[in-house]
């Protein structure tokens, strides 16, 4: 139209000059920073499944007669990780919903927190050590058994578990807790049927992240769970093995194939886990059907 | 009646004898009796000296500029500051003759009866029915057909049955914000309160969904009694019975701001015929 062409013409285009070139190099630092990312991360995915899968086959898996093979250690990792989880879930989700939404501000509920704080950065060999100094030492010989190491792992696992937990809680909005209340819930209430079904998939997510961590951990193993090459099913008594440690004395071990089998067992602990993971998502998935 | 009937009597405008003798027909029992009520959080004082009576059956609206505490006073009358550390209470607030502050006295009894909507609407990340049957379950209710019942009682209480009935296994925080807001009332109005206390309950929504809450007011006022804050002094004089006009009190020496009530009495008078300067500056819109 006439009216139209009278006018300037505005540039909408992009500007040139140092603003563009600005934004051109913070875009590439980004992605080089993210190529950077993936090299260890996809060389250690890489070499794991590339010799592991060497080592393993259907009789490394399970053959839990002839050693060496990973049966005894596969066992080994479930039973104690499981065990250990089952003790630190209930008592770390429990620590967390008393310092988030009954300690308040007492200094019980203060004093669980910096200690679980701490915890948190405490190495896992002193987990191991602290067991070892309390449970294994006392009781001698019988003392190395799968319970020391899953007391060794709840230790591990409860800062973790007690730290996201907390976390979780704080994300529930302020008016959900309020909505309850003042339809005329109790604490308790509130807590079970608001405070905690807002944060289910937080706190699974982060429960099986401690859980998983704590399954690939070597050095709390150390001196509390023994070593052996077969399998030893019973949790509470005897020695027993398991993945990160038959890792560790492979890797060590100057047998032939002794290298193979470590590495057997690495992609072994990988997978496990790689499936706890998984279900953590679908888990997730399923508890936050009405988040949207 | 009692004194606090004569003490709005004398903030009526000059009427006939014949006329406020009528008014005083229409006057509801008192659900809320507060006397000298100072309300403080840790060491200050946000609410200082506030007496009124609330009628039953009436829509009572608390106006005022922000940080009057008409917010505060509002959320003492269902004990609901008990959740924020560090508040108390001073005075005297009766509800139907029983003491708010008393030892002994439970929130959560008081709460089941003094129902609360809150400024942002805030469904539960439930289906639209748990929302609703969330209360009725906390009081013990398990049967599924007496819950369907309450369920859609509420519903229709709230003039969204229509909307959601095909939906209301899914999440209610699917729906627009005005729906959610009168989704949150018929959650309220499920455990069959006595009271609904309302903090600025439309200032989050249009005019159009504002209009319908407006009209669910004025629908459920014959069952129950209504306390509104509200920033909006249309909606005071379209909703409400009595306004009470709070205001803001500087104290330049100690350099400390309270909360006071300037004025209680029939919206009409308070709007029309303001005795209080402040009140009238406020209503007029000359202030705040």
């Amino acid at each position: 139209m006439a009216a139209v062409s009278n006018q300037p013409t505005i540039d909408l285009r992009e500007p040139g000059g140092w603003r563009r070139s600005k934004n051109q190099i913070a875009t590439f630092v980004m992605y080089l920073a993210f190529v950077i990312i993936l090299i260890p991360l996809g060389l250690v995915i890489f070499e794991v499944i590339a010799k592991g899968a060497k080592a393993i086959s259907w009789q490394f898996l399970t053959n839990s007669t002839i050693p060496p093979n990973v049966m005894p250690a596969v066992v080994g990792t479930l039973e104690i990780t499981a065990f250990a989880a089952v003790m630190a879930v209930p008592l770390g989700i429990l620590g967390a919903v008393y310092i988030g939404e009954y300690g308040g501000k007492s200094w019980l509920a203060k004093l669980v927190s910096f200690m679980a704080d701490v915890m948190v950065g405490v190495p896992s060999i002193v987990m191991g050590l602290f067991i070892f100094t309390v449970w294994v030492i006392p009781r001698g010989l019988n003392g190395l058994s799968g319970l020391a190491g899953s007391l060794a792992l709840a230790c591990l696992m409860l800062p973790l578990i007690i730290r996201s937990t907390y976390e979780m809680l704080r994300l529930v909005p302020n008016h959900l807790r309020e909505a309850s209340y003042a339809l005329g819930a109790t604490k308790s209430r509130v807590t079970l049927t608001v405070v905690l079904p807002a944060a289910v998939s937080g706190i699974v997510s982060g429960s099986l992240l401690a859980v998983a961590r704590a399954a690939g951990e070597t050095a709390p193993l150390l001196f509390t769970i023994g070593a052996v090459e077969s399998t030893n099913s019973n949790l509470f008594s005897g020695a027993t093995t398991a993945l990160p440690s038959q890792i560790f004395t492979n890797a060590l071990s100057p047998y032939v194939g002794a290298e193979d089998r470590a590495w057997g067992a690495a992609l072994t602990l990988i997978a496990i886990a790689f499936i706890l993971l998984f279900v953590a998502r679908i888990v997730t998935a399923r508890f936050t059907r009405y988040a949207r | 009646m009692e004194q606090p009937e004569q003490k709005i009597k004398l903030t009526l405008p000059e009427t006939t004898e014949a006329a406020a003798k009528q008014d005083d027909a229409f006057t509801g029992a008192a659900v809320f009796d507060a006397k000298n009520v100072s309300i403080y959080y840790s060491a200050f004082r946000a609410v200082t000296d506030v007496s009124l009576t609330i009628h039953e059956n009436e829509i009572t609206a608390f106006i005022g500029p922000s940080g009057c505490g008409k917010t505060t006073v509002l959320r003492t009358l269902n004990r609901m500051n008990d959740l924020i550390v560090g508040a108390r209470v001073e005075g005297d607030i009766h509800y139907r003759g029983a003491s708010l502050y008393e030892r002994g006295v439970s929130p959560t009894a008081v709460r089941r009866r003094i129902g609360m909507v809150f400024q942002k609407p805030n469904p539960f990340p439930k289906s639209i029915y748990d929302n609703i049957a969330y209360g009725p379950r906390i009081n013990g209710i398990r049967n599924k057909g007496r819950l369907d019942e309450i369920v859609e009682r509420s519903l229709r209480q709230a003039a969204l049955w229509d909307e959601v009935k095909d939906r209301l296994n899914k999440s209610a925080l699917g729906i627009s914000g005005g729906q959610q807001q009168r989704l949150c009332i018929a959650r309220t109005l499920s455990v069959e309160p006595d009271v609904i206390l309302m903090d600025e309950p439309c200032s989050a929504l249009d005019p159009i969904a504002t209009g319908k809450i407006e009209d669910l007011m004025h629908e459920i006022k014959s069952r129950y009694t209504i306390v509104i804050v509200t920033h909006n002094m249309q909606q005071a004089t379209r909703v409400s019975d009595r306004t009470a006009f709070y205001s803001v009190l500087r104290d330049d020496k100690s350099d400390t701001r309270t909360g006071v009530l300037v004025e209680y009495g029939r919206t009409a008078q308070i709007f029309e015929d303001p005795h209080d300067t402040r009140t009238q500056a406020y209503v007029t819109g000359r202030v705040g």
